[in-house]
């Protein structure tokens, strides 16, 4: 999993951790990640799955790359 | 030419290439953002995801070419550690008329701000702050919403 923005921050760039069985949308994912890591919980924090923005869950079995997206400042 | 930036760019020479690339164009409006030296900013520093990133600048120069009907754009955008005075992001259009051209560049910084993967940091020293877009900055992207 990768951590974009402040998220960098909070969480750290990359983490890779033994999820548990029962998490298996990205939704879940980011239930179980925002017990530790609340800011991970906001709901302006996007998604990505395989460089795909996502708007809604979705499986993350064989997932290569997940990302947290936090609201951006480009330009 | 759509372009993530690991170092310095340079706006006039971009500006010259894209005037030359454009043959046939009537108008070519471009727009240089450049660091200011707010409050003792040491420097900004650019966090991008590097495919999500470039995919969302490829698809806002997808979607400015049609709405605006240009013959080209360029947008080059800096990322990693900027320095104030140092240019940021380089966007050019090319269009038959000059509305079309400056009205591109504009709906393209928009985007920019607001829908793009790009992080701002602001660095002063060791100090750190993750910039986000302002109220005015979505407003601004809105404006395009409307027909």
């Amino acid at each position: 999993m990768r951590f974009f923005g402040r998220l960098r921050d909070a969480v750290g760039g990359e983490l890779e951790v033994e999820v548990p069985g029962d998490v298996i949308d990205t939704e879940q994912l980011r239930a179980w990640l925002g017990v530790q890591h609340p800011t991970l919980l906001d709901a302006s924090v996007k998604m990505a799955l395989d460089d795909r923005i996502l708007v809604a869950p979705q499986p993350i079995e064989g997932a290569r790359e997940i990302a947290f997206l936090p609201p951006v400042s480009g330009g | 030419m759509i372009v993530l930036a690991p170092d310095p760019i340079d706006p006039p020479a971009l500006l010259a290439a894209f005037t030359r690339a454009a043959g046939g164009a009537g108008a070519i409006v471009s727009f240089s953002g450049i660091v200011r030296a707010d409050d003792g900013v040491t420097d900004l520093w650019l966090d991008h995801h590097e495919r999500l990133t470039l995919a969302a600048m490829e698809e806002v120069s997808a979607v400015a070419a049609r709405r605006f009907g240009l013959v080209d754009l360029s947008i080059v955008h800096r990322v990693g550690s900027v320095a104030p005075g140092e240019p940021i992001v380089f966007v050019a259009a090319a269009a038959t008329h000059r509305r079309a051209a400056f009205d591109a560049v504009h709906f393209v910084m928009d985007r920019l701000k607001t829908a793009v993967p790009l992080w701002k940091c602001e660095r002063r020293g060791q100090d750190r702050k993750w910039v986000e877009a302002r109220p005015q900055d979505h407003a601004d992207a809105a404006r395009w919403e409307s027909p």
